[in-house]
């Protein structure tokens, strides 16, 4: 081993004690960041994944305007051949084409105002979470059948279920009145009051007929693998489009701008956080460095005069320092990913939290995941700040005067 | 007892005789003073804001039902009460407010589009207190009174269904009989909320319009109240509570919003987890400050029990001193909140990201709110857990051998 690295590991265990705490002081925060930093990201993933498959999708086709006023006219043409020579081009299954009104749907009993979707029964399980949920009956089948799935909530609301007719009423693509009666065929739970209440699925082709849509609809949804195919395939849609029409592709962050400005917003808070620990513990390493800096003020004048530079000292601080900065992060660094480790496999759930999580389409218990880049984030930064700590210290020693040095004490 | 003038002033002097590490360590809990209640201000801002916004959409503090309508909100649900009968009830109470509204769902169309929408038939004189529409700054004008024939939309509302002020749209909803109630009505003002989505989910008629459209005489959905303080709403809903028999259901404004009443609980919760874990990570420091205080001076302490210092008064010096640098650490960070909250008492303006904080149900503009509680409590939990903290050094100091220590080369 080299003398210096050797010189320096003894100089930390000189004062076992005050070495531990510093290095505790690092462990505690590098769990700490270890363990939330996991979760922030894995929720963030979930809550993407979950909004997007529940609605969205990651890119939309839609006449130019519609993503902001929804208006029934801003239609897209030909919905239905376009999504199919799109699913031809692309070589994919998940594409599929909606159209979308609001409208008024009675039961025997009640009424309520609802979001109607016109969906492609064989393709809209390959791009929305929404046929998996049924919890009674079935998903759509037939392609203009007069039938209709809706939300449990909605169900109960209407005090109707499974079986039983509803009659829908609203205003077609031209503004003149729409009605149909339809047949409840399934019943689908997510589990999120506000899409349980407010959606409602029938087929494409019979929401083109009762809203007179002449073959048009709103949206051609695309689910890719991952968001970033997603965004490797935007560009090529865009070119797959009919060019005489008025229409454009949004990607997610674009239909769903508040979800990507909630993670924003949440971020910021959680680096502020993040922010004042590092602080902290740079605070305590300096704090140790100094004093051991200070304490041993004679016996560097001894060094110094024996023709050792200040330059070669100030690095055997910082060597120190880096040495128990590597300890902190390693050790941090374990202990974090064991200690997230367990919650992977047990889960997290915070009582109370069910109706915050609902709110972004999270699902109660939480599972977070330990992955190579949440666990070296948070302790490598705090192993960047400690040697940025000892700075301060080491340079002092260019202001000791050898004599002066040895005095002391 | 007699001790602790002495005690505390040699206390003192310890500190300064090492002015770099006591600064050090000044600079780190003051930086940690500060986060915890700097951040606890910013949160409590904004969960006030929410609720605030949040009771003034819909809850009040307290309201009234009809037992079944919170399961089934329906028309056929209502409060068979009439406005007399309600007012001889409720008039003479001394409420801060009250007001009985209709309140259904419903869907509205203009002449091109069709929107699902909250219809709240009011009394727009006794709604004021309750609503998050300042009546002033209404385009157009306001409902007048509990008779006006006109409709109040949402800025937002208005621009999606294509009409403007003057123009007619349609109410559809129905009636006790399910038979399709719709009615038209003239849109005579439109309002802009701090929420943006509420601009798109309430629309106001009054409160007699909303009677006649559902065919319901002079029955209402929902009755609400205000009190003095949304945190304690007890004395209002007992008064309630009193003045209505058993076939009615009373409710606390957290039993309606469930979100927002889990929000404030768990807007307490965290700031307790934010003040402790803020302060564990200081606490390494600060035994480590101690540690070393008492390391460095092994021999006086041998010399002050040798000439027949009380182990007790080691001890004491110890925690004194832990306990002045804690205090003047807390005192600085205070300061440093209050400098930092005073000139941002208008608000920060965070509406690059309003439209992430709206799902949270949060304004786009914060103001921080520096509670004394809040204070208190990080400044207490600090000092008790510091004191607990500087036990264990405190302890051993006091433990010395006078002749072993005195004798000990450092």
């Amino acid at each position: 081993m080299n003398i210096v690295l050797r010189l320096a590991w003894r100089n930390l265990w000189r004062q076992p004690r005050r070495t531990w705490l510093t290095t505790g002081a690092m462990v505690f925060s590098n769990v700490l960041l270890v363990f939330m930093i996991s979760i922030q990201f894995g929720m963030y993933g979930l809550m993407i994944d979950n909004t997007l498959q529940i609605f969205t999708g990651h890119m939309q086709v839609q006449a130019k305007g519609f993503k902001d006023d929804q208006k029934m006219r801003q239609t897209v043409p030909d919905v239905i051949p376009l999504a199919s020579r799109l699913r031809e081009e692309f070589q994919t299954e998940t594409i599929a084409a909606r159209g979308m009104a609001f409208g008024l749907a009675s039961s025997e009993k009640r009424s309520f105002g609802i979001g109607i979707y016109g969906v492609e029964p064989q393709f809209e399980p390959r791009v929305s979470s929404i046929p998996g949920l049924i919890s009674d009956g079935r998903y759509l089948l037939d392609d203009d059948a007069a039938e209709i799935v809706i939300g449990s909530v909605l169900a109960r609301n209407l005090r109707t279920s499974k079986g039983n007719e509803l009659t829908l009423l609203g205003s077609g693509k031209d503004g003149s009145f729409a009605a149909a009666v339809v047949t409840i065929i399934g019943i689908f739970e997510s589990g999120v009051p506000d899409i349980d209440r407010n959606i409602a699925h029938i087929p494409l082709r019979l929401f083109q007929d009762v809203f007179y849509m002449d073959g048009s609809g709103h949206q051609v949804v695309v689910m890719t693998s991952s968001l970033g195919d997603a965004e490797r395939l935007h560009p090529d849609i865009s070119a797959a489009l009919p060019v005489d029409e008025d229409l454009v592709v949004h990607d997610w962050d674009a239909l769903q701008p508040g979800l990507k400005q909630a993670i924003q917003a949440d971020m910021s808070s959680a680096f502020f956080m993040y922010g004042i620990l590092v602080i902290l513990v740079a605070f305590s390493v300096l704090n140790t460095q100094l004093m051991s800096v200070l304490e041993r003020t004679h016996e560097f004048g001894i060094v110094m005069s024996l023709g050792l530079k200040p330059g070669r000292l100030g690095r055997l601080v910082m060597l120190e320092t880096a040495m128990m900065g590597a300890m902190g992060m390693i050790l941090g660094a374990v202990l974090g990913a064991i200690f997230t480790y367990w919650f992977t496999v047990n889960g997290l759930s915070i009582p109370g939290m069910e109706e915050m999580a609902a709110m972004f389409n999270l699902p109660a218990r939480i599972y977070p995941q330990v992955t190579v880049l949440s666990t070296i984030t948070g302790p490598s930064v705090v192993f960047l700040f400690t040697l940025l700590a000892a700075v301060y210290p080491a340079l002092r020693l260019h202001r000791l005067h050898p004599v002066e040095a040895m005095r002391v004490n | 007892m007699r001790m602790l003038p002495v005690l505390t002033r040699l206390a003192w002097r310890y500190l300064w005789r090492n002015h770099r590490r006591t600064i050090i360590m000044l600079s780190a809990i003051s930086i940690g003073a500060w986060a915890m209640m700097f951040m606890t201000a910013l949160s409590r801002g904004m969960v006030d804001q929410m609720i605030l916004d949040g009771i003034s959409v819909l809850p009040g503090h307290v309201q009234v039902h009809n037992p079944q309508y919170l399961d089934d909100p329906s028309v056929s649900n209502r409060i068979l009460l009439g406005e007399n009968e309600l007012a001889d009830r409720f008039a003479s109470l001394g409420f801060k407010a009250w007001a009985s509204r209709v309140k259904v769902p419903a869907v509205i169309s203009s002449e091109y589009e069709s929107r699902g929408v909250t219809l709240l038939g009011i009394d727009p004189m006794a709604e004021r207190e309750f609503s998050f529409v300042s009546y002033d700054e209404v385009e157009g004008r306001f409902l007048e009174s509990a008779e006006d024939t006109g409709i109040v939309i949402g800025r937002k509302l208005a621009d999606k269904l294509d009409t403007e002020l003057g123009k007619r749209v349609v109410l559809m909803s129905q009636d006790p009989e399910n038979e399709i109630a719709d009615r038209g009505f003239r849109v005579v003002g439109l309002f802009t909320a701090n929420m943006p989505a509420f601009e798109e989910t309430f629309v106001f008629i009054s409160r007699k319009a909303a009677q006649k459209m559902l065919r319901i005489g002079d029955a209402t959905i929902e009755v609400v109240f205000l009190g003095d303080d949304y945190r304690d709403v007890e004395p209002t809903y007992e008064r309630v509570v009193a003045a209505v028999d058993g076939t009615l259901k009373v409710s606390r404004w957290h039993e309606i919003d469930t979100y927002l009443g889990t929000m404030l609980k768990v807007m307490d919760g965290f700031v307790l987890v934010w003040v402790v874990v803020i302060f564990l990570a200081l606490s390494f420091g600060l035994v480590n400050t101690l540690v070393m205080a008492v390391f460095e001076r092994v021999r006086e302490i041998g010399l002050m029990l040798a000439l027949g210092m009380k182990p007790a008064s080691i001890l004491g010096q110890i925690i004194i001193e832990s306990m002045l640098l804690l205090a003047v650490g807390l005192a600085i960070g205070d300061a440093l909140t209050y400098a930092t909250v005073q000139p941002l008492q208008d608000g920060i303006d965070v509406s690059v990201v309003a439209e992430g904080m709206n799902m949270w149900g949060a304004p786009s503009v914060l103001y921080p709110k520096l509670y004394l509680y809040d204070v208190v409590l990080a400044n207490v939990v600090v000092l008790i857990l510091g004191f607990l903290a500087s036990l264990s050094p405190a302890w051993r100091a006091s433990r010395y051998e006078p002749v072993e220590a005195i004798t000990k080369v450092g």
